[in-house]
């Protein structure tokens, strides 16, 4: 069965008919129809990693038609430990971001919740794709749903933050779009990413190769100083554009690394390794400080989720085992953490209708059951044991440490910083004393918020006590891919 | 003349004479709404329309006339398409012209005139010919867009159109007569082979070609012959901007075609850098001048003033370093180009049309605010332009574009895969102001909460073209096929 292709287009088709046939008179039909659409999306990615095989880190479940003749262009999916893990993340975010709506949005329900469904099957297609232009179709359609999304349903400022979004985007992109061209007649007509992994390249060719895909996955990511657009974007977009934006869009950026960048120019990285190392560091550092003053929740998670990044990007950059399956790690459990992080901001947004920490105080007090799963996930943000982020960044600073002492002692200092901006934001939203009436006026979860934040309260426990599934699935794909990274493809 | 000869042009001996069938009928037949008329005229271009796929299909390539006219398939193709333009664009015109009282006998004559002027451009083999076929055109229209004499604008962009087409044609003749009096023929395989002697005088040949170039970059719209561009968008009724800014760029395309590659690509290495500077100044003008501008037809003006540019760069890297290896790839990522930008600027000037009612012109960007909240659809349909304008995946622009970029990058040669570049990050300029229409549409309350009316032919053909858009961009290997095999036909004879 043509399992990727249909989480791929499952999720269009549902969506692309809640638009045409939705309306709001019939605000609950779609609402159950996005839930079941969304529910079915996700179970069948999970023969994906049921199936999978961990002896290999060959493509699996791939598909293979033609596309585009003329261009030598085919249709070609496939997953291997890399990139699995990305597409459950991606069809279960969806479902949590479907629940999440449910209530809160009232108007151009389809709209939404159709935005949502075709956004979460393009984002899957980004994961699958194992042909240069098919990944690059989806990576860049991505931008109209999100654009939607933030501009229709986001904060006053939500036409600033979706142009700024979308250009931004759509110029690191366009550079990789003349990279892939380039590739394609390097490699005598052929757009197939793995024939492109044996392409060898000279130096400078690969410089400026290395240096396209690094101003589209940079920004993407998003790295130290091209990062700006990602406060306003997530401060401005709904909740549930939030969750997407951290959970999975940011994820795009360091798979591209992954599946571009190491693997094509080899060389390239091997001498750039310093300056991404050097922006990573910065990122921890300087954004962690940036976070510790923030007074927006959203935006001080949004600086959280750069410094995170930071760390996922140095992982790759170290060029061992134990660094990049860290980071891999980290994505994904930054998935988790992230997307629960931003809708708890939205579960206190949707009754006080403020970001700001200055307006609660005492939330434990009124909403108990709550603040045990926020206080789970800022643990798990500061990167405690026994939580989802733990793992990822002590494997980083672990593996770091082999290769250079001082780098993974700035690295560690995220354990501070996190641990300072996260806790004192806890702090002051949810201890204390009750600030005001409209604290003492809130009402603890109902049953739709609670299974939901259960489901990731699971998810984040499990990573953290048991990471080695995980770990099993990447453990060939990243020993071929650093194998393959470590020889020379200059051109004799 | 025997019927052997007239067979390859069928299609336009048939437009010809329905068109003095439709100009007459409709002297007797009364009522405002000339149902008959543009029933008449429909079938008739829905019969060249079938005439030019029978021949595309057949595929052979016929000389006639006195190899005067030529009939073959990259013709044909671009025929097709063109009547299909002018087909759309009536379908969009007739209730809005209906509303303002421009819904004459004259309307339907003077597009069937001026597609046949297109489809003589199409068959042309001969300098004059092309000629002959530019000016029945060129005349039409100038008819069409002075149509509304009772408004100052309008008559002021005839005027403007006039004169300076007027000039262009003038280039363009000029350009051809030295060409004529360096190689002694008019036909344009004679002087392709004159050319290729290398005995003529090159500085004749190349100031010939300087005049031609400029001449087509006048019909083109390119900078700096763009002038008139945005003053006949805005001023002329819509309807009018569609029938001179449709199938003519079609036109337009393919005498450039067989006038510098058919008959002077000897001269390749001249006219080439001419089109990177025409191209390069009009993506950069263009892109820049639409930001500034609150008319939506003014800003779709200089829009299609940049897209001409990045057309104009899939025409450049044709002959590379003395070999036409590449030639077939390039002039067709700019054919499809040049037929996609058409598609998607039917429909955009078709909703323009259906947004505007009697007495009202939804001309202004601000027109389109809160589009969403009025027809979702509709807004749904007018985005899916905008991204593909802006060539954004997955819509039909975005393949256009690629189409080019590779063309320019496979030659290898390191200043065109600069060129490349340069024409990306020109693009992004673009993408700001089309991403400001969907803004205005999708994120602005309406001013006015009426929902839209429109006749049903429109709607459903506004559909269907947006649609077109869509599905070309999910599976645009069809298109590109045909494109590249009626280029290497043209190729081949």
């Amino acid at each position: 069965m043509p399992l990727l292709s249909i989480a791929i287009w499952l999720p269009i088709v549902a969506g692309v008919l809640l638009l045409a046939f939705g309306r709001d008179d019939r605000a609950n039909a779609v609402r159950w129809a996005a839930l079941i659409a969304a529910t079915a999306s996700f179970l069948v990615t999970i023969p994906l990693v049921t199936g999978f095989n961990l002896g290999t880190a060959a493509m699996q479940f791939a598909e293979k038609h033609a596309w585009i003749a003329r261009f030598n262009v085919w249709y070609t999916l496939g997953v291997d430990g890399l990139s699995v893990w990305f597409v459950l993340l991606t069809a279960f975010t969806t479902v949590i971001v479907v629940i999440s709506a449910w209530k809160v949005i009232e108007e151009r329900v389809h709209q939404y919740m159709g935005a949502f469904l075709i956004l979460s099957g393009l984002l899957v297609g980004v994961f699958c794709a194992m042909d240069g232009l098919l990944f690059y179709v989806f990576f860049e359609a991505t931008l109209i749903p999100m654009y939607l999304i933030i501009g229709v349903w986001g904060g006053p400022r939500r036409v600033y933050a979706a142009f700024k979004f979308f250009l931004y985007t759509l110029a690191g992109s366009l550079l990789m779009l003349v990279a892939l061209i380039y590739l394609y007649y390097k490699s005598g007509g052929s757009f197939d990413i793995l024939v492109w992994h044996r392409l060898p390249l000279p130096m400078q060719a690969q410089v400026l190769i290395f240096f396209a895909f690094f101003f589209a996955f940079a920004v993407k990511v998003p790295m130290w100083p091209v990062h700006t657009w990602l406060p306003d974007a997530h401060v401005e977009a709904p909740t549930g554009g939030s969750v997407v934006l951290a959970a999975i869009m940011l994820k795009l950026g360091a798979y591209g690394f992954l599946r571009f960048s190491l693997p094509i120019t080899p060389d390239a990285s091997h001498r750039w390794a310093w300056f991404i190392v050097a922006l990573s560091l910065i990122a921890v550092v300087y954004i962690g400080l940036v976070a510790l003053v923030q007074s927006d929740m959203k935006k001080l998670v949004a600086y959280s989720s750069i410094a995170h990044m930071g760390f996922v990007t140095l992982g790759f950059f170290m060029f061992n085992e134990l660094t990049t399956s860290g980071a891999i790690v980290q994505m994904v459990s930054h998935g988790f953490v992230s997307g629960a992080m931003f809708l708890c901001i939205g579960v206190l947004y949707d009754r006080v209708h403020s970001r700001e920490i200055s307006a609660y105080g005492g939330v434990a007090n009124t909403m108990p059951k709550f603040a045990a799963f926020a206080v789970l996930f800022a643990m798990a943000n500061v990167g405690l044991p026994g939580t989802a982020g733990f793992v990822g960044e002590w494997m980083v600073i672990l593996g770091t440490i082999k290769v250079n002492f001082w780098i993974a002692a700035v690295a560690a200092t995220t354990l501070i910083w996190g641990a300072g901006y996260t806790l004192w934001m806890v702090k002051r939203v949810y201890f204390g004393a009750i600030a005001n009436e409209h604290v003492r006026d809130l009402v603890d979860l109902d049953r739709r918020e609670f299974a939901m934040l259960a489901a990731l309260a699971v998810a984040v426990l499990a990573m953290g006590l048991y990471p080695k599934p995980f770990t099993d699935v990447m453990h060939s794909s990243v020993v071929e891919l650093l194998r393959h990274v470590s020889v020379s493809k200059l051109a004799p | 003349m025997n019927w052997q000869a007239a067979y390859p042009i069928l299609p336009e001996i048939a437009l010809l004479a329905m068109a003095c069938v439709v100009a007459m009928s409709d002297l007797w037949t009364p009522g405002k709404d000339r149902i008959v008329t543009y029933c008449l005229a429909q079938g008739a271009l829905g019969l060249v329309a079938i005439g030019q796929l029978w021949f595309f299909y057949e595929g052979s390539t016929y000389y006639a006339m006195q190899r005067m006219v030529v009939a073959d398939p990259m013709g044909h193709l671009l025929g097709l398409f063109a009547t299909l333009a002018m087909m759309t664009t009536l379908v969009y015109t007739r209730p809005y012209a209906a509303s303002r009282d421009l819904l004459k006998g004259e309307l339907f004559t003077l597009s069937m005139f001026s597609l046949l002027g297109i489809l003589v451009m199409l068959a042309a083999n001969n300098f004059l010919v092309v000629y002959l076929g530019l000016e029945l055109m060129s005349l039409s229209l100038y008819a069409l867009v002075a149509m509304r004499r009772d408004d100052t604008g309008a008559t002021e962009a005839a005027m403007k159109y006039f004169v300076l087409g007027a000039l262009a044609s003038g280039f363009l003749l000029y350009g051809l007569s030295m060409m004529y009096g360096a190689t002694g023929s008019l036909e344009i395989s004679e002087v392709f082979k004159a050319i290729n002697t290398g005995r003529i005088n090159r500085a004749v040949l190349v100031l010939g070609t300087v005049f031609v170039v400029a001449g087509l970059a006048f019909k083109l719209g390119a900078v700096p012959f763009h002038m008139w561009v945005p003053d006949v968008y805005q001023g002329a009724p819509t309807s009018m901007t569609l029938l001179v800014g449709g199938a003519p760029k079609l036109a337009a395309f393919a005498i450039t075609l067989r006038l510098l590659v058919e008959g002077m690509i000897g001269l390749a290495i001249d006219w080439q850098q001419m089109l990177v500077l025409l191209s390069l100044a009009s993506m950069l003008l263009g892109n820049l001048a639409a930001i500034a501008q609150t008319n939506l037809k003014r800003m779709l003006a200089y829009s299609t003033i940049a897209q001409i540019g990045f057309m104009l760069l899939g025409l450049c890297p044709g002959v590379v370093s003395g070999t036409t290896v590449s030639a077939g790839n390039a002039y067709s990522s700019a054919m499809f180009y040049v037929v996609t930008d058409v598609l998607t600027t039917l429909g955009t000037f078709g909703m323009i049309m259906l947004l505007s009612r009697a007495g009202h012109e939804a001309e202004r960007i601000d027109d389109f605010r809160g589009l969403a909240r009025r027809s979702p659809w509709f807004a749904g349909v007018m985005a899916v332009f905008m991204f593909s304008l802006a060539g954004i995946p997955p819509t039909v622009g975005f393949y256009a574009k690629l189409a080019v970029l590779q063309a320019l990058v496979s030659t290898g040669v390191p200043a065109l895969i600069w060129l490349a570049v340069a024409a990306v990050v020109l693009s992004l300029l673009g993408a700001y102001y089309y991403l400001r229409v969907v803004k205005v549409m999708w994120f602005d309350e309406p001013v006015d909460r009426q929902p839209i009316e429109g006749s049903r032919d429109v709607r459903i053909m506004l559909s269907i073209n947006g649609a077109a858009v869509v599905v070309l961009g999910v599976l645009p290997g069809g298109l590109m096929q045909l494109c590249a095999q009626a280029i290497v036909q043209m190729f081949a004879t």
